[in-house]
């Protein structure tokens, strides 16, 4: 019986096979797809974004059943979700904590990439799609915070579109443009509601996929940042590379196992994170004629945020808030270190990279707080900081005394 | 282990260096208890009475209250349904906030999620804060928001306090006039310690209102975190287990 219901099985996957390559992806991307043995803790993040995104999209699909995207409903009809709509609460509270867990993995995943070089060739183009992925996944949660419509809700994207509005000329007919009004309203809220429910996640969805692709077709890098490809045996496998399933399914499923013991435990025990991801503002209604006393951006954005502040003209805390994430893809070559891995790099990019993450930190915490001259002081400095990081990597990169790289990966 | 250290030192400095500012107001803290239904009952029917004529709570319905708190339709009908309309109802009021706003100078905020917004204890001590002040519209003012709109409409429980000030002259010669707490002069239905009391099981109604799946959530993340954790452990061992061939 058992022997005849999986014969018949296979029959139905060669009739696919046959028509579709299915066999042909689930070993290029799965069983085939060699990664190197020594990935350590910080490559679940990838594997965990994708995650996130996965639960976004379904919590969002079930949100977006109840929702109502006008100024007159909105804040109301979230609320109808949290009480009257079964297992609403839930819902809401795990698409409202994704967001904030999705920046944590992405930014614990590209601080990966900062340790161990993954964004040297040949993966520069892998590490410009991710960018391209964090950019939109930035303009997703800004859209996606104005739904609420709380005072932050419509504060937070009164400040940030208003920022449209410094580039010289053009800015103010552009606010306009995107606020489709002259403040944020009713318009605005339902344009971000379409560009929140499909426009970016079809990028989002469509970068991700770009984003694997690429991935594997160059393949992983590993602490060690040694190439496994240059080192094949005689069947044409890297020595140092195991099957990605199901090796790395496993393991990956153990991280995501440890993600969601503490990802629900914020959406359990803490899902307001101590106004952090649900800013308790934002249970007001949003009202265009008070203006909060003090407007902070979530968290995720607040180290930008930060660096716009920083800068006494509005313009050009626009330009250096935009230069922030340029850097960032200009990565690649700002790097000239002779090795990858910050394993065999020197001390002087281990203490760049250091005053870098103190810098990012600060900046983030700085964006929360409101703007007394102190704070405005601090975060001038580590603006200063931030910059400085890139724009002096191609030297001190270079000046930076490493250690020899190994033939191999090493793997205890 | 050392490289993490200095990152936190380092981390510490612009907090230290903020640390000193801010004016923090005095809130009285109260222990609020949600698993409490008797306090929410009482909390929900001096709601009913008080705030409701003039504040709505329209995104919670009369029968989810019914039904959290252990109450029967008939008891929800009689004891918060007291100006009629039907259990299914959201707590809504009849007074348009267009009129309210001119009556009261602002319309009533509605308080379906304000304890989220304030904070127990800021509304347990805004509910017991409200003293004479001649030179307001109602005869009241209050310490912890100074001119505020709503008149003290649980005076008849309280009776009125007088605030007790004191002044302090600045550096400068500038006085300074705060008020450092309050004397009863015209007592009210409750003691002072009952009409605490009835604050505590109203702020506690209050919080319950903010978020009416709470207790829920609480008891469904116990459960979900036990599973998770066996998750973890398992999917731990299976992990050790293929890699177990990997040298």
């Amino acid at each position: 019986m058992s022997n005849r219901f999986s014969d018949r099985m296979l029959s139905l996957r060669d009739w696919v096979d046959a028509r579709f390559p299915l066999m042909h992806l689930w070993e290029d991307h799965l069983t085939k797809y060699y990664a190197p043995k020594n990935l350590n803790f910080w490559y679940f993040f990838g594997s965990l974004a994708l995650l996130v995104l996965v639960i976004q999209v379904l919590t969002g699909i079930f949100l977006t059943m109840n929702y109502k995207p006008t100024a007159e409903t909105a804040f109301a009809s979230v609320e109808y979700i949290m009480r009257d709509v079964n297992w609403g609460w839930l819902i809401r509270y795990l698409h409202s904590t994704g967001a904030s867990f999705f920046f944590i993995v992405v930014y614990l995943h590209m601080f990966r990439g900062l340790l161990y070089g993954s964004y040297r060739g040949p993966r520069e183009l892998l590490w410009l799609v991710g960018m391209g992925i964090f950019v939109v996944l930035m303009a997703e949660a800004l859209m996606g915070y104005l739904l609420p419509w709380g005072q932050m809700s419509f504060w937070g994207a009164q400040v940030i579109i208003s920022l449209f509005g410094a580039i010289p000329y053009v800015g103010e007919e552009l606010a306009l443009w995107i606020r489709g009004d002259y403040v944020v309203a009713d318009a605005t809220l339902n344009r971000f509601f379409a560009f929140h429910v499909i426009a970016a996640p079809l990028a989002l969805i469509g970068l991700v996929a770009m984003h694997i692709v690429s991935l594997h077709s160059v393949g992983s890098n590993n602490p060690d940042g040694v190439e496994i490809k240059k080192k094949k045996g005689a069947d044409g496998i890297p020595v140092d590379g195991i099957p990605f399933h199901p090796y790395f399914s496993v393991k990956d499923t153990f991280g995501v196992a440890g993600f969601l013991v503490i990802f629900a435990a914020v959406v359990f025990y803490a899902p307001e994170m101590g106004g952090y991801f649900l800013e308790k503002d934002n249970f007001t209604p949003a009202n265009p004629l008070k203006t909060p006393e003090h407007i902070a951006p979530v968290w995720y954005f607040t180290p930008f945020y930060a660096i716009l502040r920083a800068v006494p003209d509005k313009f050009i805390g626009v330009l250096a808030m935009g230069a922030a994430i340029v850097m960032l893809f200009l990565l690649p070559w700002l790097d000239r270190s002779p090795v990858k891995s910050i394993r065999y790099k020197g001390i002087v990019f281990k203490s760049a990279l250091t005053i870098f993450i103190v810098s990012f930190l600060s900046l983030a915490y700085l964006g929360t707080v409101p703007a007394t001259p102190i704070a405005t002081w601090f975060s001038r400095l580590f603006a200063v900081l931030y910059f400085a990081f890139f724009l002096l990597m191609p030297i001190y990169s270079k000046l930076d005394k490493t250690k020899p790289v190994p033939e191999r990966v090493t793997f205890k | 282990m050392r490289y993490l250290i200095v990152v936190v030192a380092l981390l510490g400095l612009p907090q230290l260096a903020l640390a000193s500012g801010g004016g923090n107001v005095h809130l009285d803290h109260v222990e609020i208890d949600l698993k409490n239904n008797e306090s929410l009952r009482h909390g929900a029917k001096l709601f009913a009475n008080y705030c409701l004529n003039c504040h709505s709570a329209s995104m919670m319905r009369y029968s989810r209250i019914g039904h959290d708190l252990d109450m029967s339709d008939e008891e929800v009908e009689l004891e918060l349904l007291t100006a009629g309309g039907k259990i299914g109802d959201t707590m809504t009021v009849v007074m348009r906030p267009k009129e309210a706003a001119r009556w009261f100078g602002t319309a009533p905020p509605d308080l379906s999620v304000l304890a989220r917004v304030r904070g127990a204890d800021w509304l347990y001590t805004y509910l017991r804060s409200f003293y004479r002040d001649d030179a307001r519209p109602w005869g009241v003012n209050n310490a912890l928001f100074k001119d505020v709109a709503m008149p003290h409409v649980l005076w008849e429980l309280q009776g009125l306090q007088e605030a007790v000030t004191e002044t302090t002259v600045d550096e400068e010669g500038h006085e300074h006039t705060h008020i450092t707490g309050f004397k009863l002069v015209e007592p009210g239905k409750l003691p002072p310690d009952e009409y605490d009391a009835a604050i505590t099981d109203l702020v506690n109604f209050l919080v319950y209102l903010g978020e009416p799946s709470k207790l829920q959530r609480l008891a469904l993340g116990k459960w979900v975190l036990i599973f998770l954790v066996v998750f973890f452990v398992l999917t731990y061992l299976l992990k050790k287990e293929y890699w177990k061939d990997i040298h």
